[in-house]
C-alpha cells in the first residue's frame, strides 16, 4: 500500500513561493491501479516524482508498504520501484537485454540471470526474445520501445510501479494496443501502480481509483465510474467531459445487469446480440442502430444466456448516480 | 545493421591515397632523392623514437588530464564555473601551438621538458571542451530514468553518461592528437628534439632529402595515430552509440 500524508512541496520562485503540490493525502491499495489525472502544471508529476524521491517533499509524508520513504536510502529505494517515463528514457548505448538488466545489474544478479530475465519479459510482452535482446533502441519502433520501457520498470519484480505518462507519445492505434497489452499483464502481476495521465479517457480505462490535481491540489480521488457520475465540481465536470454518461457505459459490462435468458429468444440467429463481457457501449449502440429496446446475450457457443434491457441500462446509470462520491 | 562488421567508409579515399603515395615514391626514387634520405636512416630511426616520446607523454597525458577535467566541468556542483572556464579554454585554443611553445620556452627553458608542456597544453584544450559538450549533450532524461531507476552518480556517469559522450569525446581525442603529431616537430625549435631537426636543418641547409627524411615520416606518423584513434573511435564507441556503424 502507498500512502501519501498531507503531501507538500513548495517552489520558491521571484514572485514568491508556489506550492506545486498542496497537502495531498491519498491511498493506494496493493494491486491497485491510481491515475493521477489532471491539466499540465497540476502537481500530477511532481506527486509522483517526490514517491520515488527524485523530488524531495518540502512537507508530508510518503509510506510504501507501512516503511516511511524517509528512512530509506534514495538510491535503495529507486530500485524497488519500477519507473517509466514518457521519454522512454532507454540508454542508447546499451542492447535491449542491457537495458532490462539495468536494475538487476545494481541488484547484484548474474549476468546470465539477467538475461533469463530479459528473456522472460520479452515473451511476456509478445517481443520474440531471439529478435530483440541483442538490439538498439535506435533499432525499434516507438511501440516497441515503450513496451521495453515497461520491461525494463518490470526488471526486477518490483511491488510498485510508477509510470509518467508512460504512453503518451505513441500514435492512438498503439496506444491502444499496450494499454490492452498492459491490462492484461497487470491482472496477472497485481502491481501497485501510480500512473500519470492528462488523458481522461485513459484514466478511465487504466484505473482503479482517479485522483484528479487541479493547481496542486487534490480535487477528487474517486473510482472511475463514481468519478464520472459525480463529479466533484465543475472543474472536475468539465474535464471529464460532457460525455461523461458515455464514459460510464464503457466501464460497465453486460453480465453485471444481465437478466437470466427467456427460452423464447433462442431464435434470435440473425439479429443483433451481445456478449456477456462487452460494454454498455457497444449495447447503447445497438439499441440506437436498431430501434431496439432489449438484446439478447450469447455466450460463447451462441447459445442464448440472458438479455439486457433498455430500462435496466438506465437503472444501471442512475444507480451509480445514486451512490456515494 | 552491419553484417560483417568492418567499417562501411568507403574504400575510395584509401585507393586515392594509396595511388598518390606510389606516384610520391616513385618520384623520390627517380629523382635521386630516396638514396638521399636513406643516407638519414640512423637519425631517422633515433629521431622517430624522441618523437613519439614528445607525442606519447603529452598526448596521453593530454587524454587523462582533459577527459577528467571535463567529467568535473560538467558536475552539476561545477555548474557555476563551468561556462566561464570553457569559454577560457576556447580563448586559450585559439593561440598559435608556436606561441604556446615560445611561451613554455620562456616559463621553463629549452629542452624536451617545455616542448612536452606546450604540447600537452595544446591537445588537453579540445578533449576539454569536447568530453564537457559531450556529456552536456546527453539528454536530460536519459540521466532522470537512470536516477530514477537507483542509480547512483558514479554508475550514472560510467555507464550512462560517458558512453552516450563517447563518440564527442572520440572526435576531440582525434582533433587533439591531429594537432599534436603535426606541431610535435616545432618542438625542435625550443630544443625538444624530434623530427623537426631533420626538417628544419634541411630547409635551412637546402638538404631536400634531409628535409624530406623528416617530413615523410612525420606525415606517415601522423597518419598512422589518426588511423589508431579512428579505429579505436569505431570499435570502443557502443554500437547504439555511434553513427559510424550504421546500426
Amino acid at each position: 500500500m502507498i500512502r501519501l500524508d498531507a503531501l507538500t512541496k513548495v517552489y520558491p520562485t521571484a514572485q514568491g513561493a508556489v506550492a506545486a503540490v498542496d497537502r495531498v493525502s491519498l491511498e493506494v491499495a496493493d494491486g491497485e491501479t491510481c491515475v493521477l489525472l489532471g491539466p499540465s502544471g497540476c502537481g500530477k508529476t511532481t506527486t509522483l516524482r517526490m514517491i520515488n524521491r527524485l523530488v524531495a517533499p518540502t512537507s508530508g509524508k510518503i509510506t510504501i508498504g507501512g516503511r516511511d520513504t524517509d528512512d530509506v536510502d534514495p538510491v535503495e529505494l529507486r530500485r524497488t520501484i519500477g519507473y517509466v517515463i514518457q521519454q522512454i528514457g532507454l540508454f542508447p548505448n546499451m542492447t535491449v537485454a542491457e537495458n532490462i538488466g539495468v536494475v538487476p545489474r545494481l541488484l547484484g544478479w548474474t549476468a546470465e540471470k539477467r538475461r533469463r530475465r530479459a528473456e522472460e519479459l520479452l515473451a511476456m510482452l509478445a517481443l520474440d526474445p531471439a529478435q530483440f535482446l541483442d538490439r538498439y533502441p535506435n533499432e525499434l519502433s516507438g511501440g516497441q520501445a515503450q513496451r521495453i520501457g515497461v520491461a525494463r520498470a518490470l526488471a526486477a519484480d518490483p511491488p510498485v510501479l510508477l509510470m509518467d505518462e508512460p504512453f503518451g507519445a505513441l500514435d492512438p492505434v498503439n496506444r491502444e494496443v499496450i494499454q490492452d497489452q498492459f491490462l492484461r499483464m497487470q491482472r496477472t502481476l497485481r502491481k501497485t501502480v501510480l500512473f500519470v495521465s492528462h488523458d481522461i479517457d485513459e484514466a478511465v480505462k487504466m484505473a482503479d481509483r482517479i485522483a484528479i490535481f487541479r493547481a496542486g491540489r487534490l480535487v477528487q480521488f474517486a473510482a472511475p465510474d463514481t468519478l464520472l457520475a459525480h463529479p466533484a465540481d465543475d472543474f472536475v465536470a468539465s474535464f471529464v467531459g460532457t460525455d461523461r454518461t458515455l464514459k460510464r457505459l464503457r466501464l460497465i459490462r453486460v453480465r453485471e445487469i444481465m437478466l437470466p435468458g427467456v427460452a423464447g429468444e433462442a431464435r434470435a440467429a440473425g439479429r443483433a446480440t451481445v456478449t456477456p463481457d462487452d460494454d454498455l457501449r457497444r449495447v447503447a449502440a445497438l439499441f440506437l442502430e436498431h430501434d431496439l429496446d432489449a438484446l439478447p446475450c450469447v455466450g460463447p457457443d451462441g447459445s442464448v444466456v440472458g438479455r439486457v434491457t433498455r430500462a435496466d441500462v438506465a437503472a444501471r446509470l442512475a444507480a451509480g448516480a445514486g451512490a456515494e462520491s | 545493421m552491419n553484417a560483417t562488421g568492418a567499417p562501411r567508409r568507403s574504400a575510395m579515399p584509401s585507393l586515392v591515397l594509396g595511388a598518390i603515395a606510389l606516384a610520391v615514391a616513385w618520384g623520390l626514387y627517380a629523382s635521386g632523392l630516396a638514396a638521399d634520405m636513406l643516407r638519414y636512416q640512423k637519425d631517422i630511426v633515433y629521431l622517430v623514437k624522441q618523437h613519439l616520446v614528445l607525442v606519447g607523454i603529452s598526448g596521453s597525458l593530454a587524454i587523462v588530464c582533459g577527459v577528467g577535467l571535463g567529467v568535473w566541468l560538467s558536475r552539476p556542483s561545477m555548474a557555476r564555473w563551468a561556462e566561464g572556464t570553457i569559454q577560457a579554454v576556447n580563448m586559450a585554443t585559439s593561440v598559435p601551438t608556436l606561441g604556446k611553445l615560445a611561451l613554455m620556452m620562456s616559463l621553463l627553458g629549452i629542452g624536451a621538458l617545455p616542448a612536452i608542456v606546450g604540447l600537452w597544453i595544446a591537445t588537453l584544450l579540445p578533449i576539454i571542451r569536447n568530453t564537457y559538450e559531450g556529456i552536456r549533450a546527453v539528454p536530460g532524461h536519459l540521466v532522470d530514468a537512470a536516477q530514477g531507476m537507483g542509480m547512483g552518480p558514479g554508475a550514472i556517469l560510467t555507464r550512462v553518461e560517458l558512453p552516450n559522450a563517447l563518440f564527442v569525446i572520440f572526435a576531440g581525442v582525434r582533433t587533439a592528437m591531429a594537432v599534436n603529431v603535426g606541431t610535435a616537430p616545432i618542438a625542435f625549435l625550443i630544443g625538444g628534439g624530434g623530427l623537426g631537426e631533420l626538417i628544419f636543418t634541411g630547409i635551412d641547409l637546402q638538404e631536400h632529402g634531409m628535409m624530406l627524411a623528416g617530413a615523410i615520416p612525420t606525415a606517415l606518423l601522423a597518419i598512422a595515430v589518426d588511423f589508431l584513434f579512428g579505429q579505436a573511435q569505431y570499435w570502443l564507441v557502443p554500437r547504439g552509440v555511434n553513427p559510424q556503424r550504421n546500426s
